[in-house]
């Protein structure tokens, strides 16, 4: 074990030390928050500045009923106005009669208008000629949005299901796409480190030596469990880094920036919908402090390093045999990634639907469990088709680290002769 | 006592035999030559000494005991052919990783690492990397971090491949150094020269097969042709005797081969009697290359593959 310990350190500290690595980890979610940050800015930006829109009315129907309260829209009725110098005469925008019987508008816009300005105009007409029409009508409009809060109160949504928690469909997708998502990148990734990793005794040629001072297998230990530290040390890094990033980034970002984001956020539809949504917003956060979050994230803990295990060790494997060609490497690695991938897909296509085959068999496989089962997570699973999922994990991460240990021990020594399928599998039941 | 006793040992691989029921036993202190022609064995055979490969059938026995790969690996040092370190790491630091795993707490390491280093005047190379070194000082290299943790029994694989005279020298005097502190030596190689001035025991195996095992001496007598060599100032062009066959003629020097029975005395006499000034009168032993080729010749020198 000893040995196992000294390996273990000796593959951290050279690759934590490493240049690259440091680069990588600090460089990357620094990298990320910019970029967001910056499509942000941008898109905002090219809302930025007030737009001007002239108005043709002769029959001065909306002059009284459009609001010039916005900072960003101004209407300004002119009349010499027309569809051909409006851009000419400074006005971003130019809005006519076009049928005065049905009282139908229309609005002239240069190609490039953005579509947050069509949509902000169209939405105050709308508004606007919504407003007409309840006046004439008779209502008027402060007993409409009235009658709106009142409508979402009488109506929420019980999907309480058989159990006594409350759980948000929204929130379990989140949670369960974003736990799955983040294992199976974590697969590529350092499964791939992996690989490499046990390719670097080859191509030193170091392999007769090490396996004269230890064990093969605990060689092998010492890399799968030393390259995961640096993997988990690197998440964690990112982690933290881009939570600390993200919160000084949006402290920076000017305040109106902010709100000018939300209102885009907002824009589209659901202008008229802020009381309901406040509500919603109330629920969703009584709907997360309802999940069972040490559950979750213990389950994800184990998944994680389950799942990493089970694959390291096939990775290691395949790498063991290869012969420091890289594209070897690679074609080697596509059989390893096809049940993560699948593994994916029936995780995104069945969120919604915890409980059928799909997602069932695919939680309890271990090849696919540490992607699924997390998805089905926060709909708490019976206790005991997680107990059959979490069993079944560790005796396959058993069993791949048993064969992976059979195939390494040959695979390393050899050089030049590339192995087959069949061999490896030979090699598995030799002493 | 014999550190190194191999009883029948058989490795056999699917395309052949590697080895092939060879046995034989190495006293504590010797210099050992393990010779073959290329696809011979050797390797395999010092693969299983060394633990890397468990022998189909037979025994090592190491120190006494049934080897035991887990915890014996301490007192074995072995320096393969194909040479490797770790080339991205630094030399001081992979020296200090590969003695720990052989067993070295960290200080005893890196004394005795700082102590090998000045001895071979590596001390300036500690921070640099393996990648930086030219191939004869990774060599040297290598061998300290072979020998490092002062096993009792060292394997060395063409260790002097890649090294000029004057770094091949420097081993071959650490060889013998540490004979003499009392470790036993393993010494693989094609190069007949070095083994006749180095080992003192030899074990010649072809195809999987022990065909030769003795002292260099023995070894050397038991192929011995009676030839001799008689340097003379002048030598007459024509020599002729029943007792000898010329087999080659220099201007100085005469190459015979004696009749059985001759003695050596005789053939001095004749030539005194010749009134020719002998200055050099000795026998020459073949040379362990030329037992080598007449051995090995004959036979297939490329490996066959075989059906098992």
């Amino acid at each position: 074990m000893n040995k196992i310990w000294l390996i273990i350190r000796r593959e951290y500290i050279t690759r934590v030390r490493n240049k690259t690595f440091l680069l990588s980890t600090f460089l990357l979610p620094i990298v990320i928050v910019l970029f967001i940050a910056g499509s942000i800015f941008l898109s905002v930006k090219s809302e930025e500045g007030r737009k001007r829109i002239a108005f043709s009315d002769p029959s001065e129907f909306f002059k009284p009923l459009v609001k010039n309260d916005s900072a960003k829209l101004v209407f300004v009725f002119d009349a010499t106005v027309d569809t051909l110098n409006y851009t000419k005469k400074g006005f971003d925008g130019f809005v006519y009669l076009d049928d005065s019987v049905n009282h139908h508008f229309v609005l002239r816009t240069p190609k490039a208008a953005s579509m947050g300005t069509t949509n902000s105009i169209e939405s105050k007409l709308n508004e606007a000629y919504q407003n007409y029409q309840l006046q004439q009508a008779g209502i008027s409009k402060i007993y409409l949005d009235s009658l709106k809060k009142a409508s979402s109160a009488y109506f929420s949504v019980d999907n309480k299901g058989d159990d006594a928690k409350v759980v948000n469909a929204g929130l379990n997708y989140a949670v369960g796409f974003g736990s799955g998502i983040l294992i199976y990148i974590t697969m590529f990734v350092f499964g791939a480190m992996v690989m490499r990793g046990v390719m670097e005794e080859k191509t030193n040629r170091i392999a007769e030596v090490m396996v004269s001072s230890v064990k093969p297998f605990q060689l092998m230990l010492g890399k799968i469990l030393g390259i995961g530290a640096v993997g988990l040390t690197q998440l964690l890094l990112w982690i933290i880094l881009m939570s600390v990033l993200s919160i000084s980034a949006t402290a920076f970002l000017p305040a109106d920036i902010m709100s000018q984001v939300q209102q885009i956020q907002n824009n589209p539809a659901i202008a008229s919908n802020n009381a309901a949504q406040f509500s919603e917003g109330a629920k969703l956060i009584a709907n997360v402090s309802n999940l069972n979050w040490p559950m979750i994230i213990g389950c994800f803990i184990f998944y994680f390093i389950g799942g990493f295990l089970f694959y390291s060790s096939l990775f290691a494997a395949v790498g063991s045999v290869v012969n420091e060609d890289p594209q070897e490497a690679q074609s080697l690695m596509l059989p390893i990634m096809m049940p993560i991938i699948f593994g994916f897909i029936i995780l995104s296509s069945n969120l919604n639907s915890p409980d059928n085959d799909a997602m069932f068999w695919g939680s309890i496989i271990p090849f696919t469990s540490p992607i699924v089962m997390m998805g089905r997570i926060s709909t708490s699973p019976p206790w005991w088709q997680l107990a059959l999922s979490m069993i079944s994990l560790i005796g396959g991460f058993l069993f791949t680290t048993w064969m992976a240990g059979k195939i390494y021990r040959t695979g390393i020594l050899m050089y030049g002769k590339k192995a087959s399928w069949k061999e490896m599998i030979k090699w598995t039941f030799r002493k | 006592m014999n550190i190194l006793e191999l009883q029948n040992l058989k490795k056999y691989f699917a395309t052949q035999k590697a080895v092939d029921d060879i046995s034989f036993n190495i006293a504590q202190g010797d210099i050992f030559g393990l010779l073959g022609p290329n696809g011979a064995g050797k390797t395999t055979l010092l693969r299983m000494i060394t633990g890397i490969f468990y022998p189909d059938s037979g025994e090592v026995v190491f120190n006494g005991r049934r080897f035991d790969p887990i915890n014996d690996t301490a007192y074995i040092g072995y320096m393969p052919e194909e040479r490797g370190l770790y080339k991205k790491m630094k030399i001081g630091e992979q020296a200090v990783y590969l003695a720990q795993l052989k067993g070295l707490s960290r200080k005893d390491a890196m004394d005795k690492i700082k102590a090998w280093f000045v001895k071979f005047e590596m001390e300036s190379w500690w921070n640099k990397k393996v990648e930086d070194l030219s191939k004869g000082m990774s060599q040297k290299l290598q061998f300290v971090t072979t020998v490092l943790h002062e096993p009792k029994l060292i394997i060395l694989d063409e260790p002097f491949s890649g090294l000029d005279p004057v770094n091949a020298n420097l081993i071959k005097d650490e060889i013998f150094n540490l004979a003499q502190n009392g470790s036993t030596i393993i010494f693989s190689t094609h190069r007949m020269e070095q083994v006749e001035e180095i080992c003192n025991h030899i074990v010649l195996v072809n195809k999987g097969k022990k065909i030769l095992d003795g002292t260099v001496k023995n070894v050397k007598n038991e192929f011995k042709e009676n030839i001799y060599r008689i340097g003379a100032s002048i030598l007459p062009e024509d020599i002729q005797h029943p007792a000898f066959k010329v087999i080659r003629h220099q201007p100085d020097e005469l190459l015979l081969k004696l009749t059985t029975g001759t003695k050596t005395n005789d053939i001095l006499q004749y030539f005194i009697s010749k009134n020719i000034t002998v200055h050099a009168f000795n026998e020459v032993l073949p040379s362990l290359n030329e037992i080598f080729i007449k051995l090995v010749e004959g036979t297939k020198t490329a490996r066959q593959f075989q059906e098992i």
